[in-house]
């Protein structure tokens, strides 16, 4: 990006302290300069207290967190509105479709899972500090399953039926593995229009509630 | 999840004993029964509440049904599995729990003003009876105490520790919703008494009888009362016991099988890099499958036998194969081509692109199956491939034109390759001819 602003300052949630050492460590030597590890957390309660206190640009959230997992963290926060500029990377072990999308849902801009490599990490960091959103293959293929109607979106959430093509075509060249900017190339398109196109399946993923319920009335002609 | 879904189409059409109906207690709008009966009978779940609502005009008789259904039909949740991780997860708190929208309560809402729209309506009809209101306000109580009923028993179920506790019984695991609704099932049930009195029936006639009804129930609880409460703690300690055996037991049993062995291996093999790493990534597919998704990697649907194709690859070559498939369908032999060309340009990517990664996307819909494999590595150039080498042009693109899909490899070299695979699926009726 144009403006330099240091490195990226992030808390990591995860209730495994040897996994935190090691994102840390991993961090600490892959991203020196980029990023910035302030804080660690263990639980929804330390988590709160640490994003408050240090006020992040990212914080890396685990799904599986005691106290209500990371969807908890992130509604509790949008609450308080302590820290209304912090993004969330969701970084988990699960591959279960509703643990990702749910947390997708509760206002994470990304999914990684946590075998991805240190570079990459740094990379996906970056790019969520910067507003973007973070789609792995595995997520994009989630999406998809979701939007199409294949898995069963009755544990996720209904009303997932409006992906353009353009972003239907865009996720799938995700799921199958290309980069951003390869997506650009093969789309004749530019990377930040790839980028917008990733927000707007984010932002149809967190569809708001008023919207569906505005709809169901209307469907009906309750209104 | 689609495997899931696939493995439940198949036992469908397995005849598995008794077939039962149970009540659904996902989406209810009120008790669940009419979804519930809808997936028993295959019914869309709007006819059986239309059926509901229109047999309600015959003298009350839907409603009737229902409540005897509602008493009758045991609720669905206690026979949900998932995977061992996720319940283990769940139980402990540390999963996302589902987000309530003000979505869900639009349904309620309707049906609130639907009911008191229907109450207007036969008031007009019917006139001002004295029974009548009270009669309402007394089956809406009744009504609500039900369901709050239905919310403590959801809860007691999902609740790992099984202790029956008699605030439990009743609220469940509390939160202001258990406690408006009992308020109200009860204040609803009072003032109808009361209206009922006030208007005609006499007031002590009522009293009597509330009085008398009280009696018999105190007496019965002085009784019986501790007997009961003992088997009830008895029966809730056993239980919470068996399934804590069981538990400990399906881990143990896990355990032993995978991750012990393959810990003794890698002590075997510490000094071996490749090996190690192999061991830990089949490992970990392995415990992910186990703990999350139930990914299967049998040849039952497309995409476990490409899972299963993924997982050989893996194993046989040391590198990292990674599956996202979208949809799915059982495998027949008009699709097993497609299965098999994917494993060769997996097992292509896997021996000379020379990257530790290779991508499998698989898109399956009704129309057909497209199966893309990408590689980051070397790259090569088509044209000049020798004649004599078979391995891309017959397994992968002859196979795939001889059963009527097509095939493309994109390659170029120093930018990876990418082969994509097209299969149109035939209609169900010319399977059996192949």
């Amino acid at each position: 990006m144009s403006e330099q602003r240091g490195p990226v300052g992030i808390v990591i949630v995860d209730d495994h302290a040897m996994f935190r050492r090691g994102v840390r460590a991993e961090l600490e030597t892959v991203g020196r300069g980029l990023v910035d590890v302030r804080a660690e957390a263990a639980d929804v309660d330390e988590a709160i207290a640490a994003v408050t206190q240090h006020r992040p640009q990212v914080v890396l959230l685990d799904v599986h967190l005691p106290g209500g997992g990371g969807v908890e963290v992130m509604r509790r926060m949008t609450l308080t509105g302590a820290s209304p500029d912090t993004r969330y990377l969701a970084l988990s072990v699960s591959d279960a479709a509703e643990d990702v999308i749910g947390t997708i849902r509760g206002g994470a801009r990304g999914y990684v899972t946590k075998t991805i490599t240190g570079p990459e990490l740094v990379q996906a960091i970056g790019r969520v500090a910067e507003g973007d959103a973070v789609f792995s293959p595995r997520l994009a293929g989630f999406v998809l399953d979701a939007f199409s109607g294949s898995i069963d979106v009755a544990a996720v959430d209904e009303d997932l039926d409006r992906l353009t093509e353009r972003e239907r075509e865009v996720m799938r060249l995700i799921a199958r593995g290309y980069a951003y900017k390869e997506v650009a190339k093969e789309l004749f398109i530019s990377i930040k229009t790839v980028e917008t196109h990733m927000s707007s399946v984010l932002r149809k993923l967190q569809l708001s509630s008023r919207h569906e319920l505005t709809r169901w009335a209307s469907d009906r002609r309750l209104l | 999840m689609s495997s899931a879904r696939a493995t439940a189409d198949a036992g469908a059409s397995v005849p598995t004993g008794t077939r039962r109906a149970y009540r659904d207690t996902q989406e209810p709008i009120l008790g669940g029964v009419a979804a519930g009966l809808a997936r028993h009978l295959g019914f869309p779940v709007l006819w059986v509440r239309a059926g509901f609502v229109l047999a309600a005009l015959l003298g009350g008789f839907g409603i009737a049904l229902y409540a005897g259904l509602w008493w009758m039909l045991p609720s669905d949740q206690r026979f949900e599995t998932a995977a061992p991780g996720i319940e283990s997860a769940s139980r402990g708190g540390r999963r996302p729990g589902r987000i309530r929208r003000l979505g869900d309560v639009g349904p309620a809402i309707a049906l609130a003003a639907l009911g008191f729209g229907g109450i207007l309506l036969l008031e007009a009809v019917l006139g001002r009876g004295a029974v009548f209101w009270p009669l309402v306000m007394g089956i809406v109580g009744v009504a609500l105490l039900w369901r709050q009923a239905d919310e403590a028993q959801r809860e007691r179920w999902l609740d790992g520790t099984g202790r029956i506790e008699p605030m439990r019984v009743v609220f469940g695991n509390g939160g202001w919703a258990s406690y408006a609704r009992v308020a109200a099932g009860v204040g609803l049930i009072v003032m109808a008494l009361v209206l009922y009195s006030a208007h005609g029936g006499s007031i002590s006639l009522a009293r009597d009888i509330i009085v008398a009804a009280l009696l018999t129930v105190v007496g019965l609880a002085i009784v019986i009362g501790p007997w009961v409460y003992r088997l009830a703690a008895d029966l809730s300690d056993e239980r919470a016991e068996r399934v804590r055996t069981q538990e400990r037991a399906d881990v143990a049993a896990h355990l032993h099988d995978s991750v012990l062995q393959t810990l003794a291996l890698i002590q075997k093999n510490a000094d071996d890099g490749a090996t190690v790493a192999r061991l830990a990534r089949a490992q970990e597919r392995d415990l992910r499958g186990w703990l999350y998704a139930g990914e299967s990697t049998d040849e039952r649907t497309v995409a476990s036998a490409l899972r299963g194709a993924a997982a050989r690859t893996e194993d046989e070559y040391g590198v990292s194969v990674e599956v996202v498939n979208v949809g799915d369908c059982d495998v027949d032999e008009g699709l097993r081509p497609i299965v098999h060309a994917t494993g060769e340009a997996v097992t292509n990517a896997a021996k000379h692109a020379g990257t530790g990664k290779v991508d499998v996307y698989a898109e399956i819909t009704d129309g057909a199956v497209d199966v893309f494999v990408r590689d980051r590595g070397r790259g090569f150039d088509l044209s000049t491939v020798p004649a004599d080498r078979y391995g891309v042009r017959n397994s992968i693109i002859d196979r795939m034109q001889r059963h009527g899909g097509s095939a493309e490899v994109r390659s170029e070299p120093g930018d990876g390759t990418e082969v994509r695979l097209h299969l149109a699926r035939q209609p169900r009726q010319e399977d059996d001819h192949e």
